[in-house]
């Protein structure tokens, strides 16, 4: 027990009457019996009635977004990563509505945190709306016949998830044990406080006791769930290594015959090794001397479908990353013909390598067929085709694709000798 | 020419080198939520980033980022539209409660979930309207790979130094293309330490200093009070209506930009003589924009080019540079210019035009041709 103030003394910022204002005090109450620190708390207001009291509070305070408090404070307590630091979320039962999916991803992950939801059962801030907790039967301005359904039990919900310490109490009188045992948790903790707003949920429904409609709503004030010490584990790395790893300069040691750009579309099935097959044709280029660059095209659905790649070779340093219209266009399968036909129909030279089992497309350059599928298989016909370019075209040096093979994975389960007399 | 013997090639796309610029510039932690084109991002920083944070949705991470950033940490995220469409209200709260942060956006072609494997230049408005009232977030656009890097490390150190959100904004074909590039001229880029003291013996968590940045002081100290709000509020953190001294903190938020522009203005100009023309861009269609005037330049045509790597807030310079050309032509790839139209208005300017279109990039052939004809 410390006798520290936590709130500043001045008056609180609610009607008359509401029970807000219990809570507020309960909690100052419940913190000096945990002798704690004003300091040490970092208190996390949600937008509502509710919220507003942070002014009041002496501790650290953090007042952020409708509904969001909750994600706010959980992302303060991974940060914190203290257990001698207390943060508690305020937030009512409309921001634990529009807000409950981080309430239950908080509890799920077991932030150190103690979310107290303020039910009153309706919107205060707005002029009393109804929220998904407002119990069968009770009115609302905006509900004048009452509602419908019943309240949301979000005890029931968040003690579903392994590990929380879940209670209810009705907001009455003095409750600061309650909340001391809440708040004196390691890891995930919510108390659902019942309360009336008298401007609202009292006008609305007169003579109606906050217990009779807690009892009649079947909501239990009990504790539902008593797991202490489960808390958020951060993913904390002492040391990573840097991303400019020496491994991945490319030492230029072939030659190659180009004086002007080469731009080259390759257009195959996902799953046909188009993309990794033009890596290769880039990355032999390089060893080549050449600037090169490549970029992929797919559908989202990187499985299935059309795979595509656009690989620039240049003598000259390369700016513009785009092919505009190709060069060379090496289509592997029907997929890619579909793909690559609006390219084909732009091009009025240059060359096509097309797999013989396919139609050649509408163009006016030069069509060549080559049986990759026939000779290697659907896996390896992107493969095939970058071997092919190379020795038909010698852009550079045939060895410096060969060597580029050698060093690659691919090399230990495909024979390279299957590409060489195509 | 390039002495070969100090090059040092790669074949790199450059979200890793936006990754390690970030780390080295002091990014403490990665909180993010997958989306294609940003995932190379959330990969290397899964490697990279002293600490990562997989978030269960945009809002949670932008939350959570706030949290981070209240306690002292330096976090990046990294996203494309639709994430960052659910992160504006959260990016707002963090504006306005004066909290670091990088969010990287990696533009790709809407509208709505559009195709996620296709770049674009269409977010140039959403960034400029993202926050209520008229305020800007301090927005850098790389055009090439050393900007990236150089750029990546910048927003990182703003973040800090403007104590505010910082938005990289970048494309698809940007960050997931793989080039050779030569590394071995990369700056060195100096490792940020937030500031957790203060000379004051009362804090106000909100009171300016002289360049309008408040002090700033974390939750992990117990010496000072430290009230964060993103409502409207007074220099002690404490809510308030319409009280001057509130009104006076927020108009600062606007204030604190300009004042510090200088100090992250950044563009390159490639002026030619006597020319009338002025091609401008940004991002990826920068590059394409540059072949273009070499090109333009080898047909005994003269053009100069501005781009833009600092979008927001706009930098008069932008605007006097313009002013000196006949012929503005602003290249962009969305549907109907964006820049130009926060740059000259709905009304326009004789003499401005754009080059736009969606679902592929720019060619240097396009800006010719447009050039040409005009
Ligand atoms: C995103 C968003 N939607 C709506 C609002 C408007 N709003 C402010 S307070 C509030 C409800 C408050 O009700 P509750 O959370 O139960 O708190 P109480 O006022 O009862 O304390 C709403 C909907 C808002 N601020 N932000
Ligand atoms: S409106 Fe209702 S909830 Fe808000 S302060 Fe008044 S009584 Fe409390």
């Amino acid at each position: 027990m410390s006798n520290q103030a936590f709130l500043s003394g001045g008056e609180l910022p609610f009607c008359k009457g509401c029970g807000h204002t219990g809570i507020a005090q309960n909690t100052e109450k419940a913190l000096q019996k945990m002798g704690m620190n004003p300091l040490d708390v970092i208190m996390v207001t949600d937008i509502g009635c509710h919220g507003i009291v942070d002014k009041n509070f002496l501790t650290h305070t953090f007042h952020g977004l409708h509904g969001r408090s909750v994600a706010l404070a959980s992302g303060l307590s991974a940060a914190l990563n203290n257990p001698d630091k207390k943060v508690i979320v305020f937030v009512g039962d409309g921001g634990a509505t529009i807000g409950i999916n981080h309430i239950i991803s908080a509890a799920h992950l077991g932030f150190n945190l103690t979310v107290v939801v303020h039910n009153n059962m309706l919107f205060g801030m707005t002029g009393g709306q109804p929220s998904e907790f407002t119990p069968q039967g009770f009115k609302t301005p905006t509900l004048p016949d009452g509602s419908h359904k019943n309240s949301f039990d979000i005890c029931s919900v968040i003690s579903s998830i392994e590990g929380t310490y879940v209670r209810r109490v009705t907001g009455i009188g003095d409750f600061s044990d309650a909340l001391a045992e809440t708040f004196a948790v390691k890891g995930f903790s919510l108390v659902e406080v019942m309360e009336m707003c008298p401007s609202y949920g009292v006008k609305s429904n007169p003579g109606m006791k906050l217990k009779t409609v807690v009892e009649a709503s079947g909501l239990q004030t009990e504790v539902f769930a008593d797991t202490d010490g489960r808390v958020f584990q951060p993913n904390k790395k002492e040391q990573t290594a840097s991303l400019l790893n020496p491994k991945y300069e490319v030492t230029a040691k072939f030659s190659h015959n180009l004086s002007n750009k080469v731009k080259i579309m390759m257009a195959g099935s996902a799953g046909e090794g188009v993309q990794g097959a033009a890596d290769m044709l880039a990355q032999a280029g390089m060893t080549a001397g050449l600037n090169v660059t490549k970029k992929g095209s797919y559908p989202v659905t990187v499985g299935v479908g059309f795979s595509a790649a656009e690989v620039i070779l240049s003598p000259e340093e390369i700016l513009y990353n785009g092919l505009y219209i190709p060069d060379v266009l090496i289509i592997t399968s029907q997929d890619g013909l579909d793909y690559s036909k609006p390219a084909a129909k732009k091009m009025t030279t240059g060359t096509i390598f097309i797999d013989a089992s396919l139609e050649a497309p509408e163009t006016g350059a030069k069509v060549i067929k080559v049986p990759f599928r026939e000779k290697v298989g659907a896996r390896n016909s992107a493969l095939a085709s970058i071997f092919y370019y190379t020795k038909k075209y010698q852009s550079f040096e045939f060895e410096a694709l060969k060597s580029v093979f050698a060093t690659s994975k691919l090399s230990a389960k495909i024979d390279i000798n299957i590409f060489l007399d195509l | 020419m390039i002495d070969n013997n100090t090059t040092k090639k790669v074949f790199v796309d450059a979200s890793r080198l936006i990754t390690e610029a970030c780390v080295q510039a002091g990014a403490d932690v990665f909180i993010g939520y997958p989306i294609t084109p940003a995932n190379l991002l959330y990969s290397y920083a899964v490697a990279r980033y002293p600490e990562m944070m997989a978030a269960p949705d945009e809002i949670t991470t932008l939350q959570w980022m706030s949290g981070f950033a209240a306690a002292g940490k330096i976090p990046v995220t990294a996203t494309s539209f639709p994430g960052y469409a659910l992160m504006i209200e959260s990016i707002g709260m963090a504006h306005m409660m004066e909290l670091p942060m990088v969010i990287i956006l990696v533009q790709r072609l809407g509208p709505a979930t559009g195709t996620a494997t296709c770049g674009a230049q269409g977010d140039i408005n959403v960034i400029h309207g993202s926050l209520s009232g008229g305020y800007q977030l301090p927005t850098l656009c790389a055009s090439n790979y050393d900007d990236c890097w150089t750029l990546a490390g910048k927003a990182v150190h703003l973040a800090a130094e403007l104590r505010s959100p910082v938005v990289l904004l970048t494309s698809k074909e940007m960050i997931m293309t793989l080039r050779s590039y030569d590394w071995s001229q990369l700056p060195n880029i100096e490792k940020i330490k937030l500031n957790n003291e203060t000379k004051a013996s009362v804090y106000k968590p909100y009171a300016p200093q002289a360049n309008l940045v408040p002090e700033y002081l974390p939750y992990t100290q117990n010496k000072h009070q430290v009230r964060i709000t993103a409502s409207t509020h007074n220099q002690a953190g404490i809510l308030q209506n319409l009280a001057p001294e509130a009104l006076e903190n927020s108009a600062r938020l606007q204030e604190k930009m300009l004042k510090n522009l200088d100090t992250f203005t950044y563009y390159d100009y490639d002026k030619q003589e006597g020319a009338e023309t002025l091609l401008l861009s940004m991002d990826v269609s920068s590059q394409a924009t540059r072949e273009a005037a070499e090109e333009l330049r080898k047909q005994g045509k003269k053009v100069s080019v501005l781009i833009a790597k600092t979008l927001f807030p706009i930098p008069q310079v932008y605007l006097e540079i313009a002013e000196k050309y006949k012929k503005v032509v602003v290249v962009e790839e969305n549907f109907d210019g964006q820049y130009r139209k926060l740059l000259f208005g709905y009304a326009g300017r004789k003499g401005v035009s754009g080059i736009n279109g969606i679902g592929k990039m720019i060619s240097p052939n396009e800006i010719m041709e447009g050039v040409n004809n005009e």
